[in-house]
């Protein structure tokens, strides 16, 4: 006879491992029905097609991802070159330099900009940086710009992804054990130095990761850069003209993709390839920051 | 050389120093544009009336349908978020306490899923709305926001939870107490500051978040009333008015961004101080 307690102790344990086994499963039920709905595209056109083709017409029935995919990474990549930079400087400051006042200033400072929605940025962007491009930095490269550009995409991304990045190199820099740091500082090194040669080389499996998993998270953004980026299908090198990266693909024509055939499916395609490549970049690099924790 | 040395310190250090500065002066400048802009527009129909005849155009009414609907979403999603997400984290640290090598492998499994953006969330609702029959609606956003959510909970309580010594668990386990006591009498307990933290980071994330609604909650002019109705939300109502070749439109989405940012920054702030007042009762 089982009592009471025993009974309820097994229901909830098995409440318990569902959800959990669920959570674990989701990213492959996402990528499995994601994968079924993109069938019908896969079966007509081969994936090197898709991915290196730029002949984009639905009407058509031509599918080409390659602009797509540039502006994607042409975004991303801006937004790193702005953003990685101060993530290191100010990751550095905050835990070897700053007074204990000032940390407590930023916390709450990092928190409120990680958790700022994403539509806020967008209307920032719109209000201060798209005006910025059009009217002071792209006359000063002789240039002109309507300002919705890769370049005020880049920019907003840039901030969006600063305390993202930021939170895991601090956490990063404060595993590196002190007693490390004050051995070369009794060596004679300065303080600098001992930064720059124990802290930051001995960390550089995780500042590299967090650099990575921020570029994932700036790959994946969507409405803050779509709202910026000027949504226009075009592969181009020069940041001053319009872009149109994946994820705003995806959201800006959900209205007519089912009136059009195979524009669902291409859709759904575009959401698996962002799926698949962000999922990567994750494993990849978060299994280097769990080794350099284990440690 | 020396001199160098010391050269090299003053001009790194100073650089990092205003790379941390400007952090704080690029958070005050968007804050105060969004708020100088917004409540320019802000007036007290935009919080209590919902968008009337011609609004579109520059008309009368509100965004409350979309403050509505967005609430309703973000709670929804987190109490859904919450039954998934406190389980499975009392599960991992009270059930896997003893195997370390599959606790560490789950949390980093969780961890990657918490890099999953939120517009692939929206495309699956959308699929799994289709599959299912379903219209755009209330019903299918809660749904699609609470997946989106549900990492984060997991993942933000855990990490409190796993803080808790070990020795806590022994000792009521020795008094004879079941695992599902552990996790829900004394775990739950212990780690309710992390709990109230990982709950509001969770509504903040659902209430902000615009394209995993997109696809799924629809857009109505209207407060929904049921589950099967579409509900407007508060992010794609900036969204869309801003699009808006009418200034009076494109004023509105100003007020609704400083609506909204307002809303996320009470969001944060309670989250730190909830936190600390709650962990002034457990056991240390």
């Amino acid at each position: 006879m089982l009592s009471k307690r025993k009974i309820s102790d097994r229901i909830s344990n098995g409440w318990m491992i569902a959800a959990l086994v669920c959570i674990l499963l989701l990213p492959v039920i996402i990528g499995v029905a994601l994968y079924f709905k993109s069938a019908p595209l896969l079966s007509e056109h081969t994936l090197g097609e898709l991915i290196t083709s730029s002949n984009w017409h639905p009407n058509k029935g031509n599918f080409g991802f390659w602009p797509f995919i540039t502006s994607s990474m042409y975004v991303t990549l801006l937004s790193f070159v702005f953003a990685a930079p101060v993530c290191l400087l100010a990751g550095i400051y905050l835990t070897q330099f700053a007074s204990k006042k000032l940390i407590d200033i930023m916390h709450p400072v990092i928190d409120i900009l990680a958790g700022l929605p994403s539509v806020i940025y967008g209307v920032w962007g719109v209000l201060i940086v798209v005006p910025f491009t059009a009217n002071v930095l792209a006359p000063l490269f002789n240039t002109e710009s309507s300002g919705y550009s890769i370049l005020s995409g880049g920019i907003v991304l840039a901030i969006m992804c600063i305390p993202y990045m930021l939170n895991m190199l601090i956490e990063i820099f404060n595993t590196v054990p002190r007693g490390l740091q004050e051995a070369s500082l009794s060596l004679g090194a300065s303080y600098w130095e001992s930064v720059k040669h124990v802290v930051i080389r001995g960390s550089y499996p995780g500042i590299i990761s967090s650099f990575g998993l921020g570029l994932a998270k700036a790959f994946g953004e969507t409405l803050a850069v779509m709202m910026v980026v000027g949504n226009m299908v075009q592969a181009t090198a020069n940041p001053f003209k319009a872009g149109y990266p994946l994820p705003a693909l995806i959201a800006n024509n959900y209205g007519e993709m089912l009136s059009i055939p195979m524009y669902d499916s291409a859709l759904m395609f575009a959401a698996l390839l962002l799926l698949v490549i962000i999922l990567l970049i994750n494993l990849v690099f978060r299994y280097f920051i769990h080794k350099t924790q284990q440690r | 050389m020396k001199q160098a040395k010391l050269i090299e310190e003053k001009i790194f250090k100073s650089l990092s120093g205003i790379a941390t500065y400007s952090l704080i002066a690029i958070l005050a400048f968007i804050i105060v544009v969004i708020f100088v802009k917004g409540f320019n527009a802000l007036s007290f129909d935009m919080i209590t009336k919902t968008p009337k005849g011609g609004y579109y155009y520059g008309g009368e009414g509100g965004v409350l349908n979309a403050i509505i609907g967005s609430l309703y979403i973000a709670l929804g999603a987190t109490l859904i978020a919450v039954l998934i997400g406190v389980p499975a984290a009392l599960f991992i640290n009270v059930h896997l306490v003893r195997h370390k090598k599959t606790q560490t492998t789950v949390r980093y499994f969780l961890d990657a899923l918490w890099g999953i953006p939120s517009i692939v969330y929206g495309a699956f609702g959308f699929t799994l709305m289709l599959y299912l029959g379903m219209n755009a609606s209330l019903l299918a956003g809660i749904i699609t926001v609470a997946l989106l959510i549900a990492p984060i909970v997991v993942r933000t309580f855990d990490e409190v939870l796993s803080k808790i010594p070990i020795g806590m668990q022994e000792s009521v386990l020795a008094m004879g107490s079941t695992k599902t006591e552990t996790a829900f009498k004394i775990m739950l307990k212990q780690g309710f500051p992390g709990l109230i933290t990982a709950i509001l980071l969770a509504f903040g994330r659902g209430i902000g978040d615009a394209a995993s609604v997109l696809f799924t909650a629809g857009y109505t002019d209207l407060i929904p009333v049921n589950l099967d109705e579409p509900a407007a939300t508060l992010p794609l109502a900036i969204f869309f008015q801003l699009s808006s070749p009418i200034p009076e439109v494109r004023e509105r989405a100003y007020a609704a961004a400083a609506i909204l940012t307002i809303i996320i920054l009470i969001i944060s702030l309670s989250a730190r101080a909830l936190s600390r007042r709650y962990s002034k009762t457990i056991i240390k």
